[in-house]
């Protein structure tokens, strides 16, 4: 594994204070890398603290604690120039296209905003750059004076997409883009990330809840559960040999397109809902819902451990 | 043959608007019968939920208008477009109960979980307060609620979705109702939430027989627990069958991209995913003819001109699409829709 990870995250905490000696531990000690080119998906319930951590690495919010290196460098350490700097290599597309797009701007400048930030490209070579990305995301140049209410779901997220790109970043971190979005248009965007990719050469962080969907697009997978990581391993090989009795049930609780394999098919039903973050289960975080508790899950939290070249789980039956 | 317990004939639903007239529900017609579950697939837009909410009328009119011609018949005697409003009042209680999509706002957060559940029981059935509550509870537990009295003094903020969908569930069994109609009920919940859902809405269909309508937009829940499916499309029915019909012999396009747009967990592909181009038509003026023809990449001159009408596959099966008729060419149907191999 000679590949250079185009981001580290290293113990990553993110802790909200919510008064009354209340703390809301939402990231709780993360650790994994990404590799150059390669698509990381971050999967969980909701509540699980993925936005977070994705909030986190991109600065929106202030980590309480632990390591961001990108290409090497600690991002929580970057102020002023160094922290444009940044962001030209780091972009974000949100999951609701309706609220992440300034209704009063059109299109061609919210796609420019970056550019003109920058100060990358103006005139003749702005607009040129603008009908350039909106090509790029199957939309064209006429639709750069229109306003974003005019767009479909599917057509604002391919915008959205257009602004994130404009600025030419190496890393996106999308946070649920297709969520919102019907099934056969969830599949052109899709499709459109993974082309993009090709292309442009990026490097992704894909946050969802939908696992066929994350399986689909990415190389390797994290799972989340009360702020903790669970798992990390390649996707094929979590889906083959899931180890974490958590990420077992969520792959069993996914109804699948299929009549017969799912008369066939045992099912895990979990029992109980996630307990709330504001006061989590001592030791492992999954113990009251795992049908394998033991003792010592109550007591001790599993070291995140890498049982495998590449898989890692944090569970005491795999210790 | 088990008998209809409801019977949707030529249904056409439209909104007038400032800006014209939306037509979202463009000629439905389907049964459903006695302990059966009709699932109604389609993307946002299609009128799958306007239909569902005309079945309890539950659009105000005006804005909508349930057009001439079009028949609800219900329980075999009650002609729910004829109805007055009283009269729908006590069959949309007693006899129909409804299941919403988000539990976070349908239900009332000033009232506790007791007196929302028992005000339908004590409107409808002539029982003491004390009486009400004690079926309430019994509700509770049914549908999996632990320390169901002590939930009775609760507030729906003091629940969690998945809770807050339960107490739903209840409210909708409240009165025994025959017709159960559940609109996107799982949408707005974790998929570990969303399966233990699933898991007692077809316990309670066994136990209490009742029949349900299931909208939702998700073919995974629809294999897991309908019987039936109905395939909308810009306010038509394109296609209709047995589960198994639908999902091993689709015969509609449009089928055959919905199926095909969704990815798979034990398909190890890395290829991309099959999306239907483009979206849908917009309902103020639909299009003449087939209303999928613009997307639809076996589209022929007469799909644009004519609208197909539904073409017998079996019995039990129909589909809206001229393919089917004996004078088409012969097209080679992807194999993924419906025919794909798993072991």
């Amino acid at each position: 594994m000679a590949e250079q990870p185009i981001l580290e995250v290293r113990n990553l905490r993110k802790h909200f204070n919510l008064g009354d000696g209340k703390i809301l531990k939402a990231v709780d000690g993360v650790n994994f890398a990404i590799n150059k080119g390669e698509t990381f998906g971050l999967v969980g319930e909701s509540g699980c603290g993925k936005s977070t951590a994705g909030r986190t690495i991109i600065r929106l919010y202030e980590a309480t604690d632990g390591e961001v290196l990108f290409n090497g460098k600690d991002i929580r350490k970057l102020e002023g120039k160094q922290r444009q700097q940044l962001y030209r290599n780091m972009q974000m597309v949100y999951q609701d296209p309706y609220a992440s797009l300034n209704p009063r701007m059109t299109v061609g400048n919210i796609i420019a905003e970056g550019l003109d930030i920058h100060g990358l490209a103006s005139g003749k070579k702005r607009r040129e750059r603008v009908s350039e990305l909106l090509n790029d995301v199957g939309l064209n140049e006429e639709h750069a004076s229109r306003f974003p209410h005019e767009f479909s779901g599917g057509q604002r997220q391919r915008i959205g997409i257009a602004r994130a790109l404009a600025i030419e970043p190496q890393f996106i971190i999308a946070d649920e883009p297709i969520s919102a979005l019907d099934v056969s248009v969830q599949a052109q965007v899709v499709n459109l990330f993974k082309k993009l990719q090709r292309e442009h050469g990026l490097t992704y962080l894909f946050i969802a809840h939908d696992l066929a969907m994350v399986k689909h697009i990415s190389d390797r997978i994290g799972v989340m559960y009360l702020g903790k990581l669970a798992e990390v391993a390649p996707s094929e090989q979590l889906y083959a040999k899931p180890l974490h009795p958590y990420t077992q049930s969520l792959l069993s609780a996914i109804p699948i397109p299929d009549p017969q394999l799912q008369r066939k098919r045992e099912r895990i039903i979990l029992k109980g809902e996630i307990p709330s973050p504001l006061n989590p289960p001592s030791g492992c975080p999954f113990r009251t819902r795992c049908p394998f508790a033991m003792d010592v899950c109550a007591q001790v939290m599993p070291e995140f451990k890498e049982v495998e070249p590449g898989h890692f789980v944090a569970c005491h039956l795999h210790t | 043959m088990a008998k209809p317990i409801l019977e949707v004939n030529d249904l056409r639903v439209s909104f007038k608007m400032y800006a014209g007239e939306v037509q979202a529900v463009r000629g439905v017609s389907f049964t459903l019968n006695k302990g059966e579950v009709l699932a109604i697939v389609g993307e946002s837009g299609c009128g799958k939920s306007v239909t569902a909410q005309t079945i309890m009328r539950l659009n105000p009119t005006p804005p909508s208008i349930i057009k001439e011609g079009s028949s609800i018949l219900f329980d075999g005697k009650h002609e729910i477009t004829k109805l007055t409003n009283s009269q729908m009042e006590h069959v949309r209680g007693e006899e129909m109960g409804m299941i919403f999509q988000d539990p976070m706002t349908s239900l009332n957060p000033t009232m506790t979980i007791g007196a929302q559940i028992s005000e339908g029981i004590r409107k409808h059935q002539k029982v003491k307060k004390v009486e009400a509550l004690l079926r309430a509870s019994d509700l509770l537990a049914l549908v999996g609620i632990s320390n169901p009295h002590e939930r009775l003094h609760q507030y729906p903020h003091e629940l969690s979705g998945g809770m807050r969908q339960r107490v739903m569930i209840a409210i909708a069994l409240a009165c025994n109702p025959k017709l159960l109609i559940a609109d996107e009920p799982t949408t707005a919940l974790d998929v570990t939430i969303q399966a233990q859902i699933i898991d007692l809405l077809r316990d309670i269909q066994k136990k209490t027989e009742t029949s349900i309508i299931i909208i939702t937009h998700d073919l995974g829940v629809v294999a897991e627990i309908a019987q039936r499916v109905l395939v909308m499309y810009a306010g038509r029915v394109v296609e209709q069958g047995y589960l198994d019909e639908i999902f091993y012999n689709p015969q509609h396009p449009y089928t055959w991209g919905l199926l095909r747009s969704v990815p798979r967990l034990d398909s190890d592909t890395k290829s991309a995913l099959v999306s239907i181009p483009g979206t849908p038509p917009d309902l103020f003026a639909p299009p003449k003819g087939c209303a999928f023809a613009a997307r639809c990449p076996y589209a022929m001159k007469v799909c644009t001109e004519i609208d197909p009408g539904h073409f017998r596959v079996s019995d039990t099966h129909s589909s809206a699409c001229w393919l089917l008729h004996e004078d088409a060419p012969n097209v080679e149907r992807p194999i993924e829709a419906g025919g794909r191999t798993h072991g």
